[in-house]
């Protein structure tokens, strides 16, 4: 871990001012993922700016939905009367990831802009094009048990390690940015991307943007979701594959469809073909299965990971009857639904 | 004398437990000292090479940074390998830090940064810029398995596979039944909660006192000595509290040996604690390779059993664990032959874990034995029964005791193995495929020499003291246990030390050994001490005890008393006030009879029994029941036998099921190296485990009845999880850990 400076902000204004203005800067709120990126050197950052003292940590009414301030910590947000009832998949999603001691400290912004898990990023011993641009990526070649399946690019296969994020694309969240150029709102599907040629940058943000609010639309599929992870233990360690699903349904006809895969790519992985062929369909293991099969179409496996496109097939078949029937996956019962 | 058994074979809570989670335990790394420096070992990024240069200059322009040792510049140490042996180093030439520019293995240390604080240093070990002359590793043992190689010097301690008996081939050859397949063990390193730390404490004068996260502190104080030529007298080692070891703590770290290089150089305290990332720089369980072959007759009567393994091991020692010999003790067959080979990675050496060998061993052996239960059809239970060994066939002796068949009979019943139908893939409750399996555990009983004292005062308190380390497993209980009932006090009364080398000498804690070493030697400084207090007693004017024989007394309650007439008694301190005695002490060793050990052969068993419930499209497994009965003679604390045997069943499903170092061929370079990476069962892996004792009567295996704990709830377990998993599934799955990729290949 490097020194570094630190600031207080007081206001968004000077968060994004101090932000703009040093290129080596970073903020941090939970610091969850933060301090540890620092103690393995992965960040070395010449300042932290502090925004936990900005006022971003309420949930309030906004346009029929809810707003969640960038500063809302983890478990407050899943544990909110409102989201808990309103979007139950997000409350799922959240209690799926991590523990409740990092949920506690661990904020809203924070998890959008958490880094992946990927080993050799955080392995300063090894190269990596995420952590050192242009020096390669030995995952490809290497363990990448845990590595993405869509989505990949020949410079990085790393995932997106969020659970929320997986829900939040589900619902087509909103992120609402600050900047020096002013204010913007990212739909959530354009907020993350994809490696491509630049794995080093994770989202959309520009320089001296910082996240201050998710807003969560009016449309909550609380009738029928699930949020199913499965992973190698069945608490605190990231999906192999999980799978947010949310349905609008006629009686046994699906009216809307959406579906968002985490674990699986650079970030939460959404398929529109995939999701328009559902409509109208009955919710039948065939339908889900025909679903599954467009979106993993265009799956790629590498040396360890090919049991990810079957076992992507079969969560998406169990996540979509899950909340075809109305009985989401628990995340409390110590098993698999 | 009798003794009254108030404490020990009943349920105790620990004695330091208190101490332990008020945070007044203080650990290997939370003792401190006046002017402490604090050094971050910085790791070598490469698995294989030379190190061309290292650049500490940026490291040492910052304020507070007050050394880099490296290569270059280390002290000067002893120079033969033989001085770096500790107790129980394998035979090859130790590894020494910083000794030259060689990197042998990924994450080597290659420099320490000290610093005036923790802070400092970390950010100086960031800043030091090292550069390499790479080669490429060899860690993949597939690809050496030709290069095995039966190792030229035994391990001491670590028997070789006993020679064959029969003709196994002969009658492999000849059998109805035959089967032969290969079974992996991963690695696996032992992460304890408490990282690999050592505080070294200057006391001016060259002298040093060393809290070391270590299994036993004179191993640290033989090898400090041994390799800074230091006298004993000089360095002192304490220890109080380990916070788990499993055998990572038997041998003396690097960390160690920094700190104490950093300390004289500087003539100032030095503290050293490891990172997470760190504490998979060193010993871990080799990756292990076995083929077992078996030849039965068609009512499943082994003929022959052939066990073969190939274990990784470093380039500079042979690592050695007994992987096959179970094979030849734990069933009766006239026809074995057994192989144990190494083969020479790029890796640190290995070290023991937790029955080291056994649970390799023994996974293979039990997922045979249910291989050929399922090709004959008959009951893994059954199967097991009619194969029991009554005597132990390869070193042909008899055992102290062996009440395995109770374990059998016990555990199945307490499991419901009736309610098991035999066909695989029988039993499901809604998506979930249901599983029964079954194995069985075996583990040496071992007792080796070992000292303590005990020291009587006329207040009635008792204080014990041993060289011997509490890991976390009930030491301190058990020993207070034991001398509460030898003299007769309250557990309350007696204050136990442990682990501090101006202490009577004990081994290394590890191989099961210590309740069963150090509880002997304790009750033999008990007995010692009640034997002069009972002198006095008798010589007390007008004594009740007066013509008494100390073979007819008790020691209850702070008295001695007649046993056939309680009421001719005298208190403890009334003797000791009488005889003037403001203190009586006995230091007493125990010793294993070497008699017992020529003729009998000492060991725990284990029945394990799991039920596992597989969902059938996503290939997600939980252990939904585990039953273990255990025959492991006396146990002395019911409560911390039973928190050892869950232990080691929650490790055994670690083993199983999610515990794997995942190494990068090409890099050389394990790259799962954190906690949350590398996988070991949480609180929702784990349902309903019960433990069962049977009941064992031993006068052989040690003075008091004891066989040891440690490591027996962990063999088997892992078989059975995959015993069970294939007979949810029918799928047969010879590779650990099963993970749900292999589940659904």
């Amino acid at each position: 871990m490097n020194r570094f400076a630190y600031t207080r902000a007081g206001t968004v204004a000077e968060a994004v001012q101090a932000l703009a203005a040093d290129p080596a800067a970073r903020l941090i709120a939970g610091g969850t993922n933060l301090v540890d990126l620092m103690k393995y050197n992965v960040e070395r950052p010449d300042r932290l700016i502090d925004i936990t003292r900005l006022p971003l940590d309420a949930i309030s009414e906004h346009e029929g939905g809810l707003r969640l301030g960038a500063l809302v910590p983890n478990s407050k947000a899943a544990y909110d009367e409102r989201v808990a009832a309103r979007y139950p998949l997000l409350a799922s999603a959240i209690l799926a990831g991590a523990s409740p001691q990092l949920r506690n400290a661990a904020t809203t912004g924070g998890n959008l802009l958490q880094r992946t898990r990927c080993y050799y990023f955080y392995d300063e011993g090894t190269p990596c094009n995420k952590r050192v641009p242009g020096s390669g990526c030995p995952a490809i070649t290497g363990v990448n048990r845990i590595h993405a399946i869509l989505g990949t690019s020949d410079t990085c296969i790393a995932t997106h390690p969020s659970d929320m994020c997986v829900a939040l694309a589900a619902l087509e969240a909103v992120v609402q940015v600050e900047g020096p150029d002013g204010a913007r709102s990212i739909p959530f599907a354009e907020f993350h991307r994809l490696p491509g040629g630049e794995p080093q940058r994770d989202t959309t943000l520009r320089h001296g943007e910082i996240v201050t609010a998710v807003d969560l639309p009016a449309e909550d599929f609380s009738g029928h979701y699930t949020y199913l992870k499965l992973r190698d233990r069945l608490s605190y360690a990231f999906a192999l594959v999980s799978v947010a699903a949310a349905l609008e349904m006629d009686g046994d006809t699906i009216r809307t469809a959406r579906l968002a895969l985490g674990g699986v790519a650079h970030k939460p992985w959404r398929n529109a073909e995939a999701e328009a062929r559902l409509q109208g369909r009955p919710a039948t293991p065939e339908s889900f299965r025909e679903a599954a099969d467009v979106i993993l179409a265009e799956a790629r496996p590498y040396a360890h990971n090919a049991f990810k496109i079957e076992l992507a097939r079969r969560a998406i078949v169990r996540g979509l009857s899950q909340a075809a029937a109305g009985t989401p996956q628990s995340q409390t019962d110590k098993r698999i639904q | 004398m009798a003794t009254t058994n108030l404490h020990v074979g009943t349920a105790r809570s620990r004695v330091d437990g208190p101490a332990k989670v008020t945070g007044a335990a203080k650990y290997a790394g939370e003792f401190t000292a006046p002017d402490l420096a604090h050094g971050v070992v910085v790791s070598s990024a490469i698995t294989k090479g030379r190190i061309t240069a290292i650049d500490a200059s940026a490291a040492l322009a910052v304020p507070g940074v007050i050394k880099v040792f490296t290569h270059d510049n280390r002290p000067r140490t002893a120079w033969l390998d033989y001085n770096y042996r500790d107790q129980v180093a394998p035979p090859g030439s130790p590894f020494r830090p910083l000794h030259s520019d060689a990197v042998v293995y990924g994450g080597q240390p290659i420099a320490l940064v000290v610093a005036e604080s923790f802070d400092l240093a970390r950010h100086g070990a960031s800043l030091v810029k090292v550069t390499y002359a790479e080669e490429a590793p060899n860690t993949d043992l597939e690809r050496n398995r030709d290069a095995a190689y039966v190792p030229p010097k035994k391990r001491s301690g670590i028997k070789p596979p006993p020679d064959p008996r029969g003709d196994a081939e002969g009658a492999l050859g000849a059998a109805p039944v035959r089967l032969e397949h290969e079974y992996k063990q991963a690695i696996e390193h032992h992460n304890p909660m408490e990282p690999h730390a050592s505080t070294v404490v200057w006391e001016g004068d060259g002298k040093l006192t060393i809290h070391d996260k270590i299994q036993g502190v004179n191993n640290t104080q033989g090898y400090v000595c041994s390799v800074f030529g230091l006298k004993p007298d000089d360095v002192r080692v304490i220890t109080p509290y380990v916070g788990g070891a499993f055998g990572s703590g038997l041998r003396p770290q690097y960390q160690l040996f920094l700190a104490v290089a950093a300390a004289l150089d500087l003539k100032r305290s030095v503290r050293v604690v490891l990172t997470r990332d760190q504490m998979f720089t060193f010993g871990y369980r080799p990756e292990t390779i076995q083929t077992v072959s078996i030849g039965a007759d068609s009512d499943g009567r082994l003929q022959a059993l052939m066990h073969d393994a190939i274990a990784g091991t470093s380039t500079f020692e042979d690592y050695q664990e007994a992987v096959v010999n179970w094979s030849g003790l734990l069933y009766h067959c006239p026809n074995v032959k057994l192989g144990y080979k190494l083969a020479k990675i790029d890796t640190y050496t290995p070290s023991d874990m937790r029955a080291p060998g056994a649970v390799t061993g023994i996974f293979a052996l039990e997922v045979a034995m249910d291989e050929l239960a399922a090709a004959t059809g008959v009951d893994p239970l059954e199967l097991r029964l009619r194969n029991y060994a009554e005597r132990d066939e390869g070193e042909n002796k008899d055992f102290t005791s062996k009440a395995l068949r109770a374990c059998y009979e016990e555990g199945a019943a307490r499991f419901g193995w009736s309610q098991r139908n035999a066909e695989p893939r029988s039993m499901r409750e809604g998506r979930e495929l249901v599983g029964y399996g079954m194995a069985t555990g075996v583990w040496e009983a071992m007792m080796m020499k070992s000292s303590a004292s005990a020291r009587l005062t006329p207040d009635g308190r008792v204080e014990i003291a041993c060289s011997t380390a509490d890991l976390g497993t009930g030491t301190y209980t058990i020993l207070t246990q034991i001398a509460a009932d030898a003299l007769g006090v309250p557990m309350e009364g007696v204050t136990t030390r442990l682990s501090d080398t101006a202490l009577p000498e004990a081994p290394l804690a590890g191989g099961s050994w210590t309740a069963a070493s150090s509880g002997a030697a304790v009750e033999l400084a008990c007995r010692s001490v009640a034997e002069q207090v009972f002198r006095l007693a008798r010589q007390m004017d007008g004594s009740p005890l007066a013509n008494a024989d100390f073979a007819h007394v008790t020691f209850a309650d702070g008295e001695i008393r007649l046993a056939n007439d309680p009421s001719r008694k005298v208190a403890l301190a009334d003797a000791m006030r009488a005889g003037g005695a403001e203190a009586l002490e006995a230091t007493e060793t125990a010793k294993p009879s070497m008699l017992t050990t020529m003729r009998y052969a000492a060991y725990t068993h284990s029945a394990v029994f799991a039920e596992v419930r597989v969902d059938e499209d996503l290939g997600v497994v939980r252990v939904a029941r585990v039953v273990s009965a255990v025959a492991a003679g006396k146990i002395l604390n019911l409560k911390t036998a039973r928190s050892q045997i869950l232990g080691g069943v929650v490790m055994g499903i670690g083993a199983a099921l999610e515990e794997e170092s995942m190494l990068d061929h090409n890099l050389g370079r394990i790259m799962n190296h954190n906690l949350g990476e590398y996988h070991v069962p949480v609180n929702a892996d784990i349902h309903d485990i019960e433990v069962i004792f049977v009941d064992e009567h031993d006068d052989k295996a040690s003075p008091i009845g004891v066989k040891g704990l440690g490591e027996i709830g962990i063999v088997g377990a892992a078989a059975a999880v995959a015993n069970a998993v294939y007979h949810a599934t029918g799928k047969r799955l010879r590779e650990l850990p099963i993970t749900i990729d292999k589940i659904l290949a």
